[in-house]
């Protein structure tokens, strides 16, 4: 896109750079209009003061559609472990996650359990060992195929007895038609709140930053199985931004707490929307500086 | 809304032009606005959508559909054939080698579905083929990898040619192609690890990879829920590579599959196979008319 001037020709480009930025064609549709609106309301004229607006008000609109909600992760009020349980698609990033956010705690000093609840897909139980190695955090695991609760039942068991801190729960790769799939899930969750009535604290999704349309639909099913309490935007250090969570925030209301920026263990930040929004529409923004 | 079917939608602009005899040319951009929309939802490349709608409105408003009887079926007809024509319009077959070994190379995003494609393949190919594959395990990066590329092996029946983690890949396929000289196995199939197409330092690694092996048929595979970005990613991949062909994965979704279009337009490869599913039986040959009708929701 091209910003010219601060004409029609120009917020058709901002349509276009929505749409490329997989925000979704209504939600493009949208926030076109009413940044033409706020445009007009403010009464701007340069260009260089529009991506200024139109950034804020993006923002603002972020912001809104969770006023009720904090963006930061929940722990267990008591001396009781918290249990973090970690959903998604095929692929999406739910291991390498779950390996990053192990060493971030154990850095803090926290004492830290893996669970190795995918025990479906070739070498998933092989990988997480591998992280937990790497990060220096032990793994509940059993043998492949087996009942992936009944690991996960396990992993509660011993992270009270041996007084942890974080119970990180891994589980397979599943796509949200699959109902089979979506109800071994909700057992999983099942075992967990039986076990510790107020976990888990967190139920992520973990979302590829490159999905388009389809990240909807994966959100809506997620979270109603599981009650989904954040998203992780994984793989953001490639070509795209994820601008589809501002559709699933606007639809859902799901905050992304979290994004991964790579494959290594450092490669994982707290979300900072301005900061998102910004790496979204930069294309605008070093736009208007010509 | 976000994923009523196209039909529907277009039988409701339809429904309001009803008793009007012929269609205008206001009408028939009235239809390309349905269209556009229902691409641009099953994540059709903003670029590649533009293309594609002013092409069909050209023959919309040309005489076959203007005097029609029935211009709806019409025009729905023109857009699923031109769609189906984007997306090259019948399967091609893997490239085979004159002399053994015919290799493969799988190359792609991370977490696409390289490696249990290349398990899937393996096994269509014994299938289909009796032939005798056998791995290089090319990815020395991702955790347990090779642990992975060894069970999916396992399954299949085949053997894994590895040297653990420590080596430079490319030396890695040098050895495993020589290995697999001496047991005169007739395929040979390179998994790679998952790579960012702006990841100058091992794009290059798949370029010496390439040069080394002169593989028969480099797949770009592709997850078939990628949004926007696909066209990108997979000129990417086209323009470093040169790939040979494409394999969609995760189809058993119910993704629209847009990224399949964008793809097969941006390279112009031949889409061969798509992944519908965890098992290794669950690869099948690439139905251009099938996938059309999919993305516009039909
Ligand atoms: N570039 C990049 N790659 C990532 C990121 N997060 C994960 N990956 C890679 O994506 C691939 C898939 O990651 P996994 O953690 O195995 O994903 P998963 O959701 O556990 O996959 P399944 O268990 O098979 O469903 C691996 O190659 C990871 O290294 C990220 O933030 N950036
Ligand atoms: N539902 C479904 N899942 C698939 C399909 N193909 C692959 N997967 C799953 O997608 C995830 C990633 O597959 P992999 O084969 O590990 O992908 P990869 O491209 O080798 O990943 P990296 O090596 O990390 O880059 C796994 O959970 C696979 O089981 C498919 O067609 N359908
Ligand atoms: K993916
Ligand atoms: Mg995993
Ligand atoms: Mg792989």
């Amino acid at each position: 896109a091209n910003f010219r001037s601060v004409d029609e020709e120009f917020f058709d480009d901002l349509e276009e750079l929505l749409i490329e930025s997989d925000v979704g064609y209504e939600t493009a549709m949208r926030l076109s209009d009413e940044l033409r609106e706020e445009v007009k309301l403010e009464n701007v004229k340069k260009r260089s003061d529009v991506s200024d607006v139109i950034v804020k008000k993006l923002v603002d609109m972020y912001d809104e559609e969770g006023k009720e909600e904090d963006n930061s992760l929940k722990f267990s009020k008591d001396k009781t472990p918290t249990v973090f349980l970690f959903v998604g698609v095929n692929g999406a990033g739910k291991t390498t996650t779950i390996g990053k956010l192990a060493h971030r705690y154990q850095q803090e000093g926290k004492k830290v359990l893996l669970a190795a609840g995918d025990t479906f897909r070739a070498g998933a139980i092989e990988q997480l060992q591998v992280w937990g190695k790497r990060v220096n955090v032990p793994v509940q695991a059993s043998k492949a195929q087996t009942d992936p609760a009944s690991v996960v039942f396990d992993a509660v068991h011993r992270a009270v007895a041996e007084d942890f801190d974080i119970l990180l729960v891994d589980t397979a790769g599943r796509l949200q038609n699959k109902e089979g799939l979506m109800r071994e899930l909700e057992k999983i969750k099942r075992v967990i709140t039986r076990e510790l009535p107020e976990a888990p604290q967190e139920v992520l999704l973990v979302l590829d930053g490159s999905t388009g349309q389809n990240a909807l639909s994966q959100a809506k099913q997620f979270n109603e199985t599981t009650d989904v309490s954040g998203i992780v935007l994984t793989k953001i250090d490639g070509s795209s931004q994820g601008g589809i969570v501002l559709a699933i925030r606007n639809e859902l209301h799901i905050p992304v707490k979290l994004v991964g920026l790579g494959e290594q263990m450092d490669d994982l930040r707290d979300f900072d929307p301005e900061k998102f929004i910004y790496g979204l529409f930069k294309e605008l923004i070093v736009g208007s500086g010509e | 809304m976000a994923f009523e079917g196209l039909s529907e939608r277009l039988q409701k602009v339809f429904s309001t032009l009803r008793g009007k005899g012929k269609l205008s040319e206001d009408d028939v951009r009235k239809v390309m606005r349905e269209v556009r929309m229902a691409l641009l939802e099953a994540d059709v490349n903003f670029d590649v959508v533009k293309g594609f709608v002013k092409q069909v409105r050209e023959r919309a408003l040309g005489a076959e559909v203007m005097d029609s009887l029935s211009p709806s079926q019409q025009v729905i007809k023109i857009v699923d054939d031109e769609l189906t024509k984007l997306m090259g319009e019948e399967a091609v077959p893997l490239n085979k080698a004159p002399h053994i070994p015919t290799i493969i190379m799988m190359v792609g995003l991370q977490g696409a579905g390289k490696t249990t494609t290349a398990g899937k393949l393996a096994k269509y190919l014994i299938n289909n083929d009796k032939a005798r594959p056998m791995f290089i395990a090319g990815d020395v990066y991702r955790p347990a990898a090779i642990e992975q590329l060894k069970t999916v092996a396992q399954q299949v029946g085949a053997p894994v040619y590895e040297e653990g983690t420590d080596k430079d890949p490319v030396e890695i396929v040098k050895n495993g192609l020589a290995q697999a000289a001496e047991n005169k196995n007739d395929y040979v199939i390179i998994d790679t690890a998952g790579r960012l197409e702006i990841d100058d330092k091992l794009m290059d690694e798949l370029a010496r990879i390439k040069e080394l092996a002169h593989p028969n048929e480099i797949l770009f595979v592709a997850d078939s829920m990628t949004g926007q970005v696909a066209a990108k990613v997979a000129h990417g991949f086209d323009e470093q590579l040169d790939i040979t062909g494409v394999v969609l994965t995760k189809l058993d979704g119910d993704t629209r599959g847009g990224a399949a279009l964008s793809i097969r337009s941006v390279t112009g490869k031949p889409i061969k196979f798509i992944g519908q599913g965890e098992k290794l039986d669950q690869l099948d040959v690439f139905h251009p008319d099938r996938m059309a009708n999919r993305i516009l929701g039909m």
